[in-house]
């Protein structure tokens, strides 16, 4: 039943994405993966699709998974799933849970949450890189040029620049450098 | 016009016109319902971001609806959380009709080839940031340890290892140590 796939699936997402846009995406991942609803190229659009319009990148992802699996009543029953639970627990936090919030016991697990979200983070952004710098015959070398400039590029302007990159920014950056080095190069070899 | 109409309207521009999502969203909130509309204070305001981090779900929906529910109640929240979607919705909706095989054309899937790496590279970026800025306890930085490389061996050799279900592991495991805590005392 896939309505009730794509219900369950993006309530777990909206159940337990903390902190902000990227750090969300190692469990939609993990989700639209897991059940075979996008690739990893189709990701990688989407996320971009969801940089260059307005929302949040996981109500976008939502949509369109929905949208693409099971029309406008999946769309809208994925969007309501990833809602829900900042909805219920912002009206619970805003009545009576205000004092539960501040409460060790809800501290301690927090604490416990914190680290191992730090670390999926981490692994997932690891695993998408060494995932497109071995191509077909083993080492991807455009992919390691790529990486090694984007890399560059985000040091230089933390360390001298002192200004964080926009993701958008980014983002542009390595679509064009992905026409450059994909697109081009074996034209001109 | 009644309160639960100008939420909708303030919430659906509110979505309408802020891309990228999360802190980005969070000053035209400030803008929009404590300097413009006066809805809440500036006091509210903060406690409201705090609560926004340390719940689950997208900052602006908690916003939506924290804004909503001091303004009008259930219905209040309900109409401000239906608007800041509702634009996202629509456009997103309408690009999953109109984009079918954009990914063939050569030149765009090679732009999208780069954009994975990129996309990896912020999700790393993240990651470490997060992990250098956290002031990380014994017990802490092997809840990372370990999630981090059960999330990495789970990727490069393909094994069945739900991010869901360490998440559910950790924060069990923060709560009995502060329980055996509370029960050595």
């Amino acid at each position: 039943m896939i309505y009730l796939k794509l219900f369950l699936g993006f309530l777990k997402v909206g159940c337990f994405s903390f902190g902000g846009a990227y750090a969300a995406i190692p469990l939609i991942r993990d989700v639209v993966r897991g059940y075979g609803w996008m690739t990893e190229d189709q990701l990688a659009y989407m996320i971009a699709v969801s940089e260059s319009t307005p929302g949040p990148i996981m109500v976008n992802l939502a949509t369109f998974t929905g949208a693409t699996q099971a029309g406008l009543a999946g769309a809208a029953l994925a969007t309501f799933a990833v809602v829900l639970p900042a909805f219920l627990v912002i009206l619970l936090a805003a009545t009576v849970l205000r004092r539960l919030m501040d409460s060790s016991g809800v501290q301690a697990v927090l604490k416990g949450l914190a680290p191992c979200v730090t670390g999926i983070i981490l692994a997932t952004g690891a695993c998408m890189i060494v995932g497109s710098l071995s191509g077909p015959q083993g080492l991807d070398l455009p992919a390691l040029v790529l990486t090694a400039v984007l890399a560059g590029v985000l040091l230089f302007s933390q360390k001298v620049l002192r200004k964080k990159i926009s993701p958008i920014l980014l983002i542009l950056l390595s679509a064009g450098l992905g026409v450059l080095i994909y697109g081009l190069a074996p034209l001109l070899a | 016009m009644k309160p639960i109409v100008e939420l909708f309207l303030t919430f659906f521009k509110i979505g309408l016109f802020t891309f990228g999502g999360g802190y980005a969203m969070i000053s035209v909130v400030e803008d929009q319902c404590v300097e413009r509309k006066k809805w809440i204070t500036q006091e509210e305001m903060v406690q409201m971001t705090v609560l926004a981090e340390s719940t689950p779900g997208p900052v602006a929906i908690n916003a939506a609806t924290y804004v909503g529910f001091q303004r009008a109640g259930l219905s209040g929240a309900a109409a401000a959380t239906l608007g800041v979607v509702l634009p996202s919705f629509g456009v997103i909706f309408l690009i999953s009709q109109f984009l079918e095989g954009f990914l063939e054309i050569p030149l765009i899937a090679s732009a999208f080839q780069g954009i994975k790496l990129g996309v990896g590279v912020l999700i790393f970026r993240t990651g470490l940031q997060m992990a250098l800025k956290a002031k990380m306890g014994p017990l802490a930085k092997g809840i990372f340890l370990a999630s981090f490389l059960a999330m990495l061996a789970a990727g490069l050799f393909s094994l069945p290892v739900s991010s869901v279900a360490l998440l559910v592991l950790a924060g069990i495991l923060g709560f009995s140590v502060y329980w055996a805590k509370g029960a050595a005392k």
